[in-house]
């Protein structure tokens, strides 16, 4: 699990932790029901607080993004979680916003957009039934 | 897992209104503090602030000339023994005795200490690298300062003191300084505290923070209040203007014409009202890093 913490930029270290776990659970690579570093190990290794790294698994158990087992570890929610879902989209918008400003650059207008969107999904949807 | 604050155990530090004078100069200016029970204490402040002073007073090596001191409830200068022996202490100096081995070094210290962990002291030494034969005097200045922090490491202290640890030392040592911080409250129920200027390594291992300047306590509170309660906006006004309004709660600011900055303490919805009530729009609101807290704090 890579997660990278800057001190310097304003954002609360627990919410970098949060937020860089939300994007690793929504993109698919901390699948569900993988272990999470311990809390020391991971306070460790970012050379932080455990309490910060407590109060970010804390935040990620309130949403439902991570859930606690008895055996005193935390795991990614095996059950889609709503949040997960929402920050999925948020990926993906992110991605149109790029891919529209980059049409209108080179003068593809919004309906070709979606025409070769369709187009491309045809393809893949033949390549691989 | 450790969340000790806010604690209703007694605390390790107390200080009630300590002022100390070095001739003429006020070192400390009637100053109270108290240190909390378990997890990072980070004292903050400028050279010449009186950090060293303070800590000098709650290891026993300076009697308060008014006020009091108490640690672990106790006089330290009364009670050394009581104190002393519950306390690991590496200073900005790293005042280790020259003509020692660093084998013998910590045969000496251990004498001091009947908690001493032999089996962790070695650990530490392998893992500092540090030779049982090399003389003190001919170590490097990160080789020293991890001698240092190994005699104050290995009898496993209640209460850690760091004295500008990081000052002079090169980012690999930091490293060690900062993993031996965070191991140390690891293990429930112990403290440090430790003074610095580096402010993003206190933003990074601090629970609470206590900003001293000119002798006095500036502020002090949890890391996450003092985030809470100091933000940057950013407001836009109809007309342009020659100088910023005053904002309540504001600590300095900056701009010119329509838009201007401040830097203020106070909850987030009182400032937006307080700006509201000025004829002003938000445009923006930002937390703060220690480091622009402390500037602002200190420099008005």
């Amino acid at each position: 699990m890579q997660i990278h913490i800057s001190a310097n930029d304003g954002i609360p270290i627990y919410l970098q932790i949060v937020n860089q776990i939300k994007y690793l659970v929504a993109s698919g690579r901390l699948a569900p029901g993988e272990e999470l570093p311990p809390m020391r190990v991971l306070a460790d290794r970012l050379l932080i607080n455990p309490n910060t790294v407590a109060r970010a698994y804390r935040e990620l158990e309130n949403v439902g993004i991570v859930e606690k087992r008895r055996t005193a570890g935390t795991y990614v929610s095996t059950q889609k979680s709503p949040l997960a879902r929402s920050e999925q989209i948020k990926i993906i918008n992110e991605r149109l916003d790029a891919l529209l400003a980059e049409a209108r650059q080179m003068d593809i207008t919004f309906e070709d957009v979606v025409k070769l969107a369709q187009q491309r999904y045809a393809a893949l949807h033949h390549d691989s039934p | 897992m450790i969340d000790s604050f806010p604690s209703s155990a007694p605390p390790i530090v107390d200080i009630h209104r300590v002022t100390r004078q070095f001739g003429t100069k006020t070192a400390l200016n009637d100053l109270s503090l108290t240190v909390p029970r378990g997890g990072v204490f980070g004292l903050i402040g400028g050279n010449g602030a009186g950090k060293t002073t303070l800590i000098k007073h709650i290891l026993g090596m300076f009697k308060p000339q008014t006020g009091s001191v108490a640690v672990f409830g106790l006089d330290p200068v009364e009670n050394p023994v009581g104190t002393l022996g519950r306390i690991g202490y590496l200073s900005e100096e790293r005042d280790l005795p020259n003509w020692m081995r660093v084998g013998e070094l910590m045969r000496y210290t251990q004498a001091f200490y009947p908690n001493w962990d032999e089996r962790y002291a070695q650990e530490l030494r392998v893992a500092f690298d540090l030779d049982p034969k090399a003389r003190v005097k001919t170590l490097s200045r990160g080789q020293r300062a991890r001698a240092g922090l190994l005699v104050a490491l290995a009898h496993r202290p209640e209460l850690l003191v760091l004295d500008e640890p990081s000052s002079g030392l090169d980012p690999v040592v930091r490293r060690d300084i900062l993993g031996a911080i965070i191991r140390t409250i690891a293990d429930e129920g112990r403290t440090v505290l430790f003074s610095s200027h580096l402010l993003d390594e206190v933003e990074r291992v601090a629970d609470r923070v206590a900003i001293i300047h000119q002798g006095r306590i500036m502020l002090t509170a949890s890391m996450d209040e003092i985030r809470d309660t100091h933000h940057r906006l950013t407001l836009r006004f109809n007309q342009a203007l020659d100088r910023a309004p005053a904002l309540v709660g504001a600590l300095s600011y900056e701009g010119k014409g329509t838009e201007w900055t401040y830097i203020c303490n106070g909850e987030s919805n009182q400032l937006r009202r307080a700006a509201e009530a000025l004829g002003a729009t938000v445009v923006g609101d930002a937390t703060l890093t220690l480091d622009e807290i402390f500037v602002s704090r200190i420099l008005g």
